[in-house]
């Protein structure tokens, strides 16, 4: 082919049609403004004043439906042509419906607001007695998983059947990116994976899967920078994350962590330590004939080795139907530190109507931690009751004791946290199965709330 | 990669093919359709106005799929129920050619796929299961279209359409899959939902407001 006859200006590629802009059009019903936000990508428009449903593909913007708005039809939380920020991205709100369905004769209302950027298409915040959702549509298929009740699997998580009901579309303005009907139906179900929810939509023709993140009121508000506060949460919403940040597994692996490391603690002193190595043991008697009111006496020195321990004091008696009152002194004979401490030995029994009965005991122990080593004895001071005849008593002093008691404080300290935020996560799970097609069934106990 | 230069036999202006394989173009000018010949350009028809665009994309949009750089050079409009979408038709650094589809802002990058026994038109049904390169896919929207113009460089000719259905398939691990029935035997394209910002496009249209 030869050079052909002078081209005209080269018809650069940008050559296009003119940048669509934000129309503004009338109503043919009421003449009312119409706005159209989203460059042609709409296929329906509703007028605000009117409630009539248009063709957004139509340049006359034909009328397919009118419909009557209830009186006192609550405006959107979030005005069109609002903007905010949600992960990043520029957000216009087109479009709002509100939705319902009925379930054992109670109707639940929540609210969906469509949102445009015109790189990122379409998005959607619904919102439920305070409780809001951000979704988007699926990229991938979700697939079944056979169970009862029924799951999801999509992206690698696995979702549980939470509600299938059918949503009737009540109340419509603004732009859609679909045919939008009022009273139209459709069949929802949702799976949950907090914070997560999968949705599909199931119309005549076709399903649709949307994947939602909840999302808190006050981050909405925040992405809108709108006014005053956003209206309470009300209950537990289907994909609300337990408000715990920690997850009540990862509590538990860390008490078994921590009562593993308990047990080898308490099985590292008992076998390094060779405890409860007696160091001390006298027998003594208080008689009615020798005693002289003012008794007190000392006993022999005893050695406590090389390294601070515990001492235990062990008093054993062969009290009848009696009491006595001991008082001891361990007392450092190097230092002249001493520990002062009094007991009390009372043991009764007998019968009655109900049978044999006990009380108190003829022995007692008590530990006295952290003594250094040195020389030590007692002074014991015994305070026998009046009228008393003969009470023999044997005084014996261990070294080295295990003390469980101190391993079961701090097992149930652990156990105690663990165990409150089990009962927390129940409860909440509880409260939001209640919503579902699958409440929780709870055996035994009857928690009436 | 060559870059054949002719003239439009209806306005004489410069008509320049960016990928040597291409069969079609449309007159940037004077929009007619030119089909490439043996010998040179053959005026088959004229593309009536396009409706206003909302794509994002337009002719000369560049990006990146797979670490393999991509520029737009042509595109097939359709409308269905829901609205236009385009079939974007790029150019692949390597030669090859891909589409990319846009409708209502979702995107997905596929290209041409050879498989036997594909399903005929009137046998199609939502839910069906088909396994393609060792893919399954099941079938989830029929799309009833309407042709509604072409611009730019195609892979084929494509200018005589009127009513097209389109059979959408996706699999488990977020293939897609598309069969096209424009013509008497159905095409199959194979390929995968992507993000709009993973294609890291260029020279993208400008929307006033934003």
């Amino acid at each position: 082919m030869s050079a052909g006859p002078p081209s005209p200006p080269r018809p650069g590629p940008q050559q296009q049609p003119a940048t669509p802009q934000v129309k503004a059009l009338d109503c043919p019903k009421c003449g009312a403004a119409i706005v159209l936000r989203t460059f042609g990508k709409a296929e329906t428009v509703v007028c605000d004043s009117c409630h009539s449903i248009l063709d957004a593909q139509d340049p006359k913007l034909k009328i397919l439906q009118t419909f009557q708005a209830a009186v006192g039809e609550a405006p959107p939380l979030i005005p069109l042509g609002r903007r905010g920020k949600l992960r990043g991205v520029d957000y216009e709100v087109i479009g709002f419906q509100r939705r319902s369905t009925e379930v054992e004769g109670i109707r639940y209302i929540w609210h969906e607001y469509v949102l445009f950027n015109p790189y990122k298409g379409f998005r959607y915040l619904t919102e439920y007695h305070g409780h809001w959702n951000d979704v988007s549509p699926c990229k991938m298929l979700p697939t079944p998983v056979l169970s009862v009740p029924p799951k999801a699997s999509y992206l690698g998580e696995t979702y549980k059947h939470f509600q299938t009901c059918t949503a009737m579309t009540g109340f419509v303005v603004g732009e859609f990116p679909w045919q939008v009907r009022v009273g139209e139906t459709a069949e929802v179900t949702d799976f949950v994976s907090p914070p997560r929810v999968l949705s599909s939509e199931k119309s005549e023709n076709e399903v649709t899967w949307s994947i939602g993140e909840y999302t808190y009121g006050s981050e909405v508000w925040k992405a809108f920078n709108l006014p005053g506060d956003p209206p309470q949460a009300m209950g537990v919403y289907e994909n609300q994350p337990a408000p715990v940040h920690e997850s009540v597994s990862g509590v538990w692996a860390a008490f078994a962590a921590f009562a593993l490391a308990l047990l080898v603690l308490m099985i590292g002193f008992a076998v390094m330590i060779s405890g409860n190595k007696e160091v001390f043991r006298a027998s003594y008697a208080v008689d009615r004939n020798t005693f002289k009111g003012e008794t007190s006496f000392v006993t022999d020195v005893f050695e406590l080795g090389d390294r601070t321990c515990n001492v235990e004091v062990e008093t054993s008696t062969d009290l009848n139907n009696n009491w006595i009152y001991l008082n001891y002194a361990l007392i450092n004979q190097d230092t002249g530190q001493a520990w002062d401490f009094g007991r009390e030995v009372s043991y009764y029994y007998g019968r009655d109507s109900d049978g044999p009965w006990t009380e108190g005991s003829r022995n007692d122990s008590v530990v006295v931690p952290s003594v250094p080593p040195g020389h030590y004895y007692l002074r014991i001071e015994p305070e026998p009751p009046q009228g008393f005849q003969h009470i023999g008593y044997s005084v014996r002093v261990v070294r080295d004791v295990s003390v469980f008691s101190i391993y079961g404080l701090a097992f149930l300290a652990l156990l105690l946290p663990a165990a409150a935020l089990t009962w927390r996560r129940l409860n909440f799970e509880r409260l939001r199965w209640a919503e579902s097609d699958h409440p929780m069934v709870t055996t035994g106990s009857s928690e009436d709330d | 990669m060559t870059q054949p230069a002719a003239n439009c036999p209806n306005c004489g202006a410069k008509i320049v093919f960016q990928w040597s394989s291409s069969v079609q173009t449309v007159c940037a000018y004077c929009k007619s359709i030119l089909v490439r010949t043996d010998v040179d350009l053959k005026r088959v028809g004229q593309v009536a106005d396009l409706p206003p665009d909302s794509s994002p994309i337009q002719l000369n949009t560049e990006g990146i799929y797979r670490n393999k750089a991509f520029v737009v050079i042509g595109r097939i409009l359709y409308e269905y129920e829901q609205g236009g979408w385009n079939e974007w038709h790029a150019m692949m650094s390597d030669g090859t050619s891909a589409w990319l589809s846009d409708a209502q802002d979702e995107y997905a990058v596929s290209f041409a796929a050879r498989a036997a026994n594909l399903p005929p038109e009137g046998k199609l049904a939502v839910g069906q299961q088909y396994t393609w390169n060792n893919e399954r896919y099941t079938l989830s929207v029929i799309t009833p279209a309407n042709y509604r113009g072409v611009e730019g460089e195609l892979p084929f000719q494509y200018w005589d359409k009127t009513r097209v259905t389109f059979a959408d398939l996706r699999s488990e691990s977020g293939k897609f899959a598309t069969l096209d029935y424009s013509d008497a035997e159905p095409a199959l394209y194979l390929g995968e939902a992507v993000e709009f910002d993973d294609l890291k496009l260029k020279n993208l249209r400008q929307f006033e407001g934003w």
